[in-house]
């Protein structure tokens, strides 16, 4: 946190000065070690083991917060009689589909809800990155529920949860990861120490912990352990995601994704959403408990707010003009299409793919291949220039007088050229005014799109062609200022907020919003962002003038609630849970839900409330369920659906790695995201042969110094000379191994790519000593490119695509590779020296590696396809 | 007590200097127990101040790529990397397969590779002994860690093979478990007593109302006496300018009011700016603090007004011996001694002038 947060890392050495202790897990030591009171360090790809071993620390020892478990998450509910553990079934739970490689999910229901529940089949959510949606509310699930509330019944929850984390002992926590287990008891000690009644914790992880094959459940991990302990909903407690960059929490919420509309309101497809109707159905889930009920008054203003007068409810708001999935259309799937050339053109707007993304030599190759291709960003970056100076002029596979992109470099103002708001973490929106204007023909991106959708409505009014009706329909008349007509950004943010279209009155809350036709809303989940006419967002009330939850400083989506879920700060009676942790109670004299934060309940429901048999949406949510957009009101240590490759975390082992899975037969996550595609490969693991052909692991992450692909640090000067070079970190063993001296050259070679680095031999790095083996591990910044003021290789062209299965996201964290000392071949010597290695590793471009590696598993009768490997 | 000239001992430095109106010394305590190394100091004050990179070269020595403060850089921020213990409640590495340290031999190595910087004491370009002093932290034991092939100690001299026992088969002497990475902001001090300051031949060097020592770039003429007058290294000759430059404690902030840029930058407040009698206050306090939690290490420096500079304006808390930093143990204001060399060489004049007297009075008679 140190080394990519420095910023936010000022609270954690706040909070150290006050006496509190910090533990770092990481494989390498880096700024943060420096100042923790304790430092473990980990293979990497293992936290699924570190984290269930947590788990296993709190049920052995039944150290978990009781009261809160019962009342507040899912432990007391019993689950269906045909669901089996990833334990029994060798590291597969029941319902495998090994033709798709994906789950059909009926058996994790709840009982009695295997056909009513749950999405089933998962092969098309996985293809459309479903996961995404969850972030505002929970999966489809029916309310009611068979509870065991003494936890005794061997298919609660509770039992299932025990079972599952049974073998996550110290031991194998110390055979997996290869974290000493007395260093590990200091951690699961400190965690469940300073939790309960009197105290929280909280969780905070970086992006990193999602780019890696079983990434979303690693942060499940985490959940898992802060729902037992009751870390949520309370203040001090949470899961909180450092983000990679400012407002990339606003860019999932307004979002930049193909498969998102703004609010989390899934992007029709094609064939399950053919209607307004069955899409609005699709989200609120008829009968389902929770507030998700009001859907089709979410869909029904942001539709409103896209087409303005032409959407009528006649029309069903123009659902017809909405562009339906089709398939994958994630961004690794359209680099593997570009070179396939079934993409004709590209926008790029703040993203340097030729760097910062997994398997640099296929993006680039890419975007080698299309018609055009128009990069907006502050300085020429790699993206831009790749058809001219990339490595693969180098080795003659991009020519540059025969290459057929024509690319458009657009300049484009930064953060401080324009106004606008960052969303962060925590979910609070804060505007910021426009320091200076941009240089030159810089302009913002809201100019840049407010213009050529006028430009593309210009060319063709007048057009009676269908497919034109979206672009001349669409409510394009933003208020402009300016020499060079600057769209106003404040007139945007008071259509997110929404308004009522008849009288322009904007909306205090979504609460207000109707499915008639009668209000606009851009994103319901700001709505009240532009609340009585007031842009909320700017707000700046001092902290000494407010108490310490400044809830007059900015705003925070939903409703100016800083801590979801927060009805669980106070216990099943509405009491806090003590003086120290008070946040949001229940004022039985004036019958109100009551505190410091906006409280995240109905505010005169009394926490006596139980719903009449049948109840569904915010009628069906009880007194005591504090998870008010969870289908069944709790907090989910079992996910019975939403979670596309199991209902609990298991241990795999990543994509590539030189160990055999020591928990289960099954070596890595059955259900990732591989393509079988001529450019792309996966370095073999075991029980593969050959994986000793790529004997180190590889992690990359960031340098203080550096910001991600380098396009704003290392064009900087005094930024980049203060990391001058690529390099790699190795330990001295290593250095011994392998032949390196301190800042001389090495090479490292994977079945994708070489790159050269210099050599830093540092004590920091240490190999680790796991399941009786030694593994070695080498550390890279990814900063690097061949554009700027410092250049070097590129880290993220070492990887393969290998991808997450819930939300798409690459596993870019971690590789196998060999090292060399000296520099790499140049020319096309290069790619002839990549062959070899895949020769001898016995890779073949274009097909996967056996994604089943046990002989059979749970639930299935037959073999399956024809790629098993003995475990 | 200071003497007529005031060349050493304690005193309030702008009053000195005749400010009438002056208000408290100002000046930085930089507290290294809390500094994370993000650098931002360094970038703030190259940004504020406009100074000139200096130069895109990877120095090896850990993640410090700027070597030293020069005339090109104001703030620098220093990282040593040791195998000592560092107030982790487990060693970092205990139970790993390690081999023996490297980072005496790695920091020799980059001390080797680096280009000289202008600046003298400090650590010297090639001082790789030195550099594997700091790195082993004054233990020249544990420094020439760097067994060969045969497993013997075969001196600071890195041969690329630091641990060549094939690693977890050490006899456990030999391995390392503990390591700290101590990190540090280092500036100009603005001494009480600046000899650059007092050794200026055209009044570039300036003491200004808060006590600071500020180099006047318009009226500098580059004769660079500064640079060997100081004690610490800090002043420096800008190649290709050749005027002398430094750190001014953003003197154009502090006239409006406002805090240094690279205070004002840093996250943790490792960097704090305020009067000097506040933050040497806060300072034993903060040591006292620091040894009750079993931090018997922290110290400061500089922060004694009876020390050879009169004490300094910008003074530090250390986990660890100066030397480590690269800062000189006692540093001494090398004018102290001028009035007493003055007069010495008045006495030689004198005597000189009477022996020539004397000879030619002789050599009548």
């Amino acid at each position: 946190m140190a080394e990519a947060h420095p910023v936010g890392f000022q609270w954690v050495m706040e909070a150290k000065r006050r006496g509190a202790k910090v533990f770092h897990v990481d494989p390498r030591f880096t700024r943060t070690s420096a100042v923790a009171d304790t430092y473990l360090p980990i293979r990497a790809g293992t936290d699924i083991a570190l984290l269930g071993g947590v788990v296993n620390h709190i049920l052995e020892n039944e150290l978990d917060f009781r009261e809160y478990v019962l009342s507040y998450t899912n432990a007391a509910t019993i689950v269906s009689e045909r669901f089996v553990d990833a334990e029994d079934g060798d590291g597969f739970f029941s319902g495998f589909d090994p033709e798709t490689g994906s789950y059909v999910q009926d058996s994790w229901q709840y009982a009695g809800h295997e056909s009513d529940s749950g999405s089933g089949h998962t092969a098309q959510e996985r293809d459309s990155a479903a996961g995404l949606r969850h972030e505002s509310h929970g999966a489809q699930v029916h309310g009611e529920t068979l509870r065991d509330e003494t936890l005794q019944h061997p298919r609660c929850v509770y039992q299932i949860l025990k079972r599952h984390f049974a073998r996550y002992t110290p031991e194998m926590v110390e055979r997996v990861c290869g974290i000493p287990r007395e260093k590990f008891l200091e951690l699961a000690r400190a965690w469940t120490e300073n939790s309960g009644r009197e105290r929280t914790g909280c969780l905070i992880y970086s992006v990193g912990w999602t780019q890696h094959s079983v990434g979303v459940q690693y942060i499940r991990t985490g959940a898992i352990i802060q729902l037992l302990l009751g870390n949520m909903g309370r203040p001090g407690g949470g899961i909180l995601a450092l983000r990679g960059h400012a407002s990339i929490q606003g860019s999932t919420d307004i979002p930049t994704l193909f498969n998102l509309l703004p609010g989390y309101l899934p992007m029709p497809h094609h064939a399950d959403h053919p209607t307004f109707d069955a899409w609005v159905d699709s989200i609120r889930h008829p009968g389902q408990k929770g507030f998700w009920g009001n859907a089709r008054a979410f869909g029904a203003s942001l539709l409103k707010a896209y087409w303005g007068d032409a959407a009528t409810p006649e029309n069903d708001f123009c659902y017809g003009h909405l562009p339906r999935l089709t398939g994958d259309h994630g961004t690794y799937q359209q680099v593997l299409n570009m070179i396939d050339g079934k993409v004709k053109g590209y926008f790029l707007l703040g993203q340097n793919p030729a760097v910062g993304s997994a398997h640099g030599r296929a993006q680039r190759l890419g975007m080698a291949n299309l018609d055009w291709l128009v990069v907006r960003d502050l300085f020429m970056i790699e993206s831009a220039t790749f058809w001219q100076n990339g490595p693969e002029v180098a080795t003659g596979e991009i020519v540059p007088e025969q290459c057929r992109t024509e690319v458009f470099f657009l300049p484009a103002a930064s953060y401080v050229e324009k106004e606008g708001t960052f969303t962060q973490t925590q979910r609070l929106v804060q505007w910021r005014e426009k320091a200076v204007d941009p240089p030159g023909d810089a302009r913002s991106e809201l100019w840049f799109f407010y213009h050529l959708g006028r430009r593309l409505r210009e060319k063709l009014a007048g057009s009676d062609q269908p497919r034109d009706r979206a672009l001349l329909d669409l409510a394009w008349d933003y208020p402009t200022h300016g020499p060079h007509a600057e769209p106003s950004a404040e007139a945007v943010l008071r259509e997110i907020n929404g308004y009522d279209v008849t009288t322009g009155r904007l909306l205090s809350s979504f609460a207000e919003a109707k499915d008639d036709g009668s209000t606009a809303i851009g994103c319901w989940i700001y709505s009240g962002v532009y609340a009585d006419g007031v842009n909320q967002a700017a707000r700046r009330r001092s902290r000494h003038e407010q108490d310490w939850v400044a809830a007059e400083w900015g705003w925070a989506w939903p409703a100016n609630r800083r801590i979801l879920y927060n009805r669980a700060s106070a216990d099943p009676q509405g009491r806090p849970w003590s003086e120290r942790k008070r946040y949001v109670w229940w004022d039985p004299d004036a019958g109100e839900w009551t505190g410091y934060d906006v409280p995240d309940f109905e505010r005169t429901k009394p926490p006596t409330y139980r719903p009449p048999k049948g109840a569904a949406g915010p009628e069906g949510i009880a007194g005591d369920d504090a998870f008010v957009m969870q289908g069944d009101g709790k907090g989910w240590l079992y996910a019975p659906s939403g979670v596309l490759d199991g209902p609990l975390p298991t241990h795999f082992e990543p994509a590539e790695s030189p160990m055999r899975n020591p928990l289960y037969g099954q070596q890595a996550n059955p259900t990732r995201k591989v393509y079988a595609h001529p450019v792309n490969s996966v370095n073999p693991s075991p029980p593969q042969e050959h994986s000793q052909v790529f004997p180190y692991v590889f992690t990359v992450s960031r340098l203080t110094e550096h910001h991600t692909a380098g396009a704003m640090s290392r064009t900087v000067r005094p930024l980049a000379e203060l990391q001058p070079e690529m390099f790699v970190e190795v330990s001295p063993e290593l250095a011994a191994e392998a032949g390196l001296t301190h800042l001389g050259w090495a090479h490292l070679i994977s079945g994708r790519a070489v790159i050269e680095a210099k050599v830093l031999v540092t004590d920091r790095l240490t190999p680790l000593r796991v399941d009786g083996r030694v593994i070695h591990q080498l550390w890279l910044p990814y900063h690097f490119g061949f554009e700027g003021l410092v250049t070097g290789d590129s880290a993220n062209d070492l990887f393969g695509i290998t991808l997450d299965p819930n939300v798409l996201i690459q596993e870019s964290k971690i590789g196998t590779c060999d090292v060399r000392p000296g520099r790499r071949p140049t020319g096309p010597a290069l790619r002839d020296l990549v062959a070899d290695y895949q020769r001898r590793a016995g890779i073949i471009p274009g097909r996967t590696p056996p994604m089943v590696t046990v002989r059979r598993p749970a639930g299935q009768a037959d073999e399956g396809p024809g790629e098993h490997a003995d475990a | 007590m200071p003497d007529a000239n005031s060349l050493y001992g304690p005193l309030d430095p702008a009053p000195d200097a005749g400010w009438v109106q002056a208000g408290p010394r100002m000046g930085f305590f930089t507290d290294t127990s809390v500094c994370i190394g993000c650098k931002a100091c360094e970038v703030a004050c190259k940004e504020w101040n406009g100074v000139p990179d200096s130069g895109f070269d990877l120095l090896g020595m850990s993640y410090d790529n700027t070597g030293a403060l020069t005339a090109n850089s104001w703030r620098h921020v220093a990282f040593i990397e040791q195998p000592r213990p560092a107030g982790h409640r487990t060693p970092p590495f205990a139970g790993t397969p390690t081999g023996g340290p490297v980072s005496a031999t790695s920091a020799a190595v980059a001390a080797g590779s680096a280009d000289p910087s202008g600046t003298d004491p400090g650590v010297p370009p090639d001082a790789a002994d030195a550099a594997a002093r700091m790195a082993a932290g004054g233990t020249p034991a544990e420094g020439t860690a760097a067994t060969g092939a045969n497993g013997a100690a075969t001196g600071t001299r890195f041969l690329g093979m630091p641990g060549a026992q094939p690693p977890g088969r050490g006899t456990g002497a030999k391995e390392r478990t503990d390591f700290r990475w101590l990190m540090m902001s280092d500036v100009c001090k603005h001494c009480t007593h600046a000899a650059c300051l007092d050794v200026c031949p055209t009044g570039a060097l300036f003491r200004t109302e808060f006590g600071t020592v500020v180099v006047q770039e318009d009226i500098c003429n580059g004769c660079g006496y500064c640079i060997s007058a100081c004690p610490y290294g800090v002043i420096d000759q800008r190649r290709g300018d050749g005027r002398a430059w430094k750190c001014t404690l953003c003197y154009d902030r502090l006239g409006a009011g406002m805090t240094p840029a690279c205070a004002q930058a840093c996250p943790t407040e490792s960097i704090q700016y305020g009067p000097l009698d506040e933050l040497r206050e806060r300072a034993a306090r903060r040591v006292a603090q620091l040894h009750g939690r079993g931090v018997p290490e922290a110290r400061l420096y500089g922060h004694d007004p009876t020390d050879g500079v009169g004490g300094d304006g910008a003074f530090f808390l250390l986990l660890d011996e100066p030397e480590v930093y690269g800062l000189p143990p006692d540093p001494v204001v090398t004018t102290r001694d001028l009035p007493k060399m003055w007069k010495r060489a008045g006495w030689a004049a004198v005597a000189m002038a009477a022996a020539a007297v004397a000879a030619f009075v002789g050599g009548q008679s």
